[in-house]
């Protein structure tokens, strides 16, 4: 017989027979649920917005191939591919974050201010300055350039082992080099490709189709699962290292794969929309304190990341229309608030 | 830190420094797309023979502003970083990790780029304002919380202000290409392109700037002992705190008013300093801000002799040194302890 015990923050419940125990925390479930209903809506609201708007009511059924010609030809070519690069992009920054702040154990640590995401940028200049890195060769760029430096970092970083420290000073250093071989390069650059090169650098939603959203909902498709299975010893390491290893956690080993999900994830969605600053920094610490848990909730901080994508894009696209502001710009306008939010309430913990 | 004593006196040291600092200026005066040998410099600088109107030009024209903003801004650099590491006990600050340079170049382009305010002299105060809240928002975003007031904290803070200016600076330059152009040009940081009146109208802030951080130099001794033993011997630390800040603002504000911002620089040369003088702020602040344009004019002349007869723009070759330095010393220390 099951053991099931209650209490207004969990449940937990224990069999003898299989061996198999657990807790149920009401209130990140409900968080889930919450988040997943708000993404959703968000999500049909920008595939509804645009100079063809369509109802919420005809979106859904559409979603499902289910409604007029015209209207399924706007959504399926038109809208669903950039909504679906907001979704995916904020869920993979959101989730990297969350990885990054249990790693390091500081609420300031993101992935996009430690060398990967800039890593990213540098090599998408040099490809546009050199002359190739249209259309899906920046986003291949862009992968690549992420990927080297986040490795550079993790490998830089060790020293009998990686300490979340010393990844994060290694990555300043790095993300340092990355923003001046970046500016070397505007300077050189004819003014066309430096407004190719600052348009992709602070992020940007427009002119997505299919051909960029597939191979990120490939690569997040397969990480997802991955890093969800993580979520235990995450938890664990945000402990401390030497807590961690107390309960029993390989800390190397969890540390490793932890970040390198976190550098694929960011890899993955910075090529697909350019670095979205402060998404990856905001998101898990809104989902902490929704869920009130310790560490950043995984799921809940894919799901904020995504919602924050896709309220930004709606925001650069639909509110402002005469400016034209990239998605980028939108995040870091409301990241100065986070920022802020953040600091008058870190002093109470 | 242990103290290292050093086999020769500190006052022959000064005075080597010195001297290495005037075969830099020299070599800065020579070097360049056009090359001219160091005895035709100082034949011109003299007045002396008759080295041709083009060589007058270019030596007068362009080198001298060049090389005199470059020793300016380096010891405004090198100073301002002394003084914070030695304020904050952090010995990863700098006035470009911590968001200081950014929050001066934000106020910049804020001033010419939006408010259409012309003129350096007018500029500047824009630059001493973000400099000012710049400081503040890393200081109290990064001394609060868990591990708060550690080296990361603060440079991740620092970090992050700097990425979010950046971000405001992006969406200013992108709505207006002609600031776009003129940003991006001031922006990487370059010595080029300065007049005479340009070292003449910030000489003044800068002046007042290093004798106010000199003055905070015993000062920052004993803050070195820990706040309690700085207001035991004496020290008001509130005072003491308010004059490094001001004395930092306003070397850097006006620093990177006429380069844009330049990285590492203050990072490096004090570290570089103290192996030699030891920790003692008396010695090492006036090392660092003899030191700093050293590396400066290292950095500026390398950049114009490596892609000649291009030019690689000082805040970049400054970057590329520093970086590395900046990584190995991470490597080295355990500085979340310190």
């Amino acid at each position: 017989m099951p053991i099931i015990e209650f209490s207004p923050a969990r449940i937990a419940f224990r069999m003898a027979r299989p061996a198999i125990s657990g807790v149920v925390r009401p209130r990140l479930v409900l968080v889930w649920f919450a988040l997943a209903v708000v993404t959703f809506l968000v999500f049909c609201v920008s595939v509804g917005a645009g100079d063809f708007p369509i109802p919420l009511n005809e979106v859904v059924p559409a979603l499902w191939g289910d409604g007029e010609p015209g209207t399924l030809f706007v959504m399926r070519e038109l809208r669903l591919p950039r909504a679906l690069a907001g979704l995916l992009t904020g869920a993979a920054f959101g989730l990297a974050g969350a990885l990054f702040q249990a790693v390091s154990r500081n609420p300031l640590a993101s992935p996009d201010m430690l060398g990967i995401t800039q890593g990213a940028g540098a090599a998408v200049a040099a490809g546009v300055v050199a002359g190739f890195g249209a259309g899906l060769g920046t986003q291949a760029l862009g992968l690549a350039g992420a990927l080297a430096a986040g490795i550079a970092v993790y490998l830089l970083a060790w020293r009998r082992g990686a300490s979340g420290y010393r990844i994060i000073l290694v990555g300043i250093g790095v993300s340092w080099m990355c923003v001046s071989l970046t500016s070397y390069l505007l300077s050189r650059a004819q003014l066309h490709q430096a407004q190719v090169v600052l348009g992709w650098l602070v992020g940007n939603l427009g002119n997505r189709g299919w051909e960029h959203v597939r191979p990120t909902l490939a690569g997040v498709a397969v990480l997802l699962p991955v890093v969800l299975l993580l979520t235990r010893l995450q938890r664990t390491l945000h402990l401390g290292d030497e807590v961690a290893a107390g309960l029993g956690a390989p800390v190397q080993r969890t540390r490793m794969a932890l970040l390198l999900c976190g550098i694929a994830l960011t890899a993955l969605a910075t090529a697909a929309a350019g670095p979205i600053l402060f998404v990856a920094l905001a998101a898990p610490q809104i989902a902490r304190r929704l869920a009130r848990a310790g560490a950043p909730p995984l799921t809940a901080s894919a799901l904020t990341g995504a919602t924050l994508v896709l309220v930004a894009d709606l925001i650069s696209q639909r509110v402002m229309t005469d400016l034209t502001l990239p998605v980028g710009v939108v995040t870091g306008v409301l990241g100065a608030p986070v920022l802020l939010w953040q600091l008058a309430r870190t002093g109470r913990r | 830190m242990t103290r290292r004593t050093t086999p020769l006196p500190k006052p022959l040291l000064a005075l080597a420094a010195a001297g290495a600092l005037a075969v830099l200026c020299l070599l800065s005066l020579a070097v360049g797309a056009r090359a001219i040998p160091p005895g035709q410099v100082l034949a011109t600088l003299t007045g002396g023979a008759d080295a041709g109107a083009g060589v007058e030009a270019v030596v007068w024209g362009s080198r001298l502003p060049r090389t005199l903003v470059a020793v300016l801004t380096g010891a405004a650099l090198g100073l301002a970083g002394a003084v914070m590491q030695g304020l904050t006990r952090n010995p990863l600050a700098d006035p470009g990790l911590l968001g200081v340079s950014a929050g001066a170049a934000f106020g910049m382009v804020l001033a010419t780029g939006v408010l259409g305010v012309s003129g350096l002299l007018s500029s500047i105060w824009f630059a001493f304002g973000g400099a000012v809240v710049a400081a503040v928002v890393v200081y109290a975003l990064g001394s609060r919380g868990r591990g708060g007031g550690s080296p990361v904290s603060l440079a991740l803070a620092g970090i992050a202000v700097t990425y979010l200016l950046d971000s405001l600076t992006g969406g200013i330059t992108l709505t207006d290409p002609e600031a776009l152009d003129r940003y991006r040009f001031w922006s990487s940081g370059s010595l080029s392109g300065h007049d005479g009146g340009v070292v003449l109208g910030v000489a003044p802030f800068l002046a007042a700037g290093a004798l106010l951080a000199l003055s905070v130099a015993p000062a920052l001794n004993s803050v070195a002992l820990g706040d309690d033993v700085a207001t035991a011997l004496g020290h008001r630390l509130g005072a003491v705190r308010v004059r490094a800040a001001l004395a930092v603002t306003l070397l850097t504000g006006a620093a990177v008013a006429v380069t844009g911002p330049i990285v590492f620089v203050g990072l490096v040369v004090p570290h570089l300093v103290r192996m030699i003088t030891g920790p003692d702020h008396r010695w090492l602040l006036p090392g660092s801000m003899l030191l700093a344009p050293c590396l400066l004019l290292v950095a500026d002349i390398l950049g114009r002799v490596v892609a000649r007869p291009t030019e690689i723009d000082v805040s970049l070759v400054a970057a590329f040194l520093g970086a590395p330095f900046f990584i190995a010393l991470v490597r080295r220390r355990r500085i979340a302890e310190l």
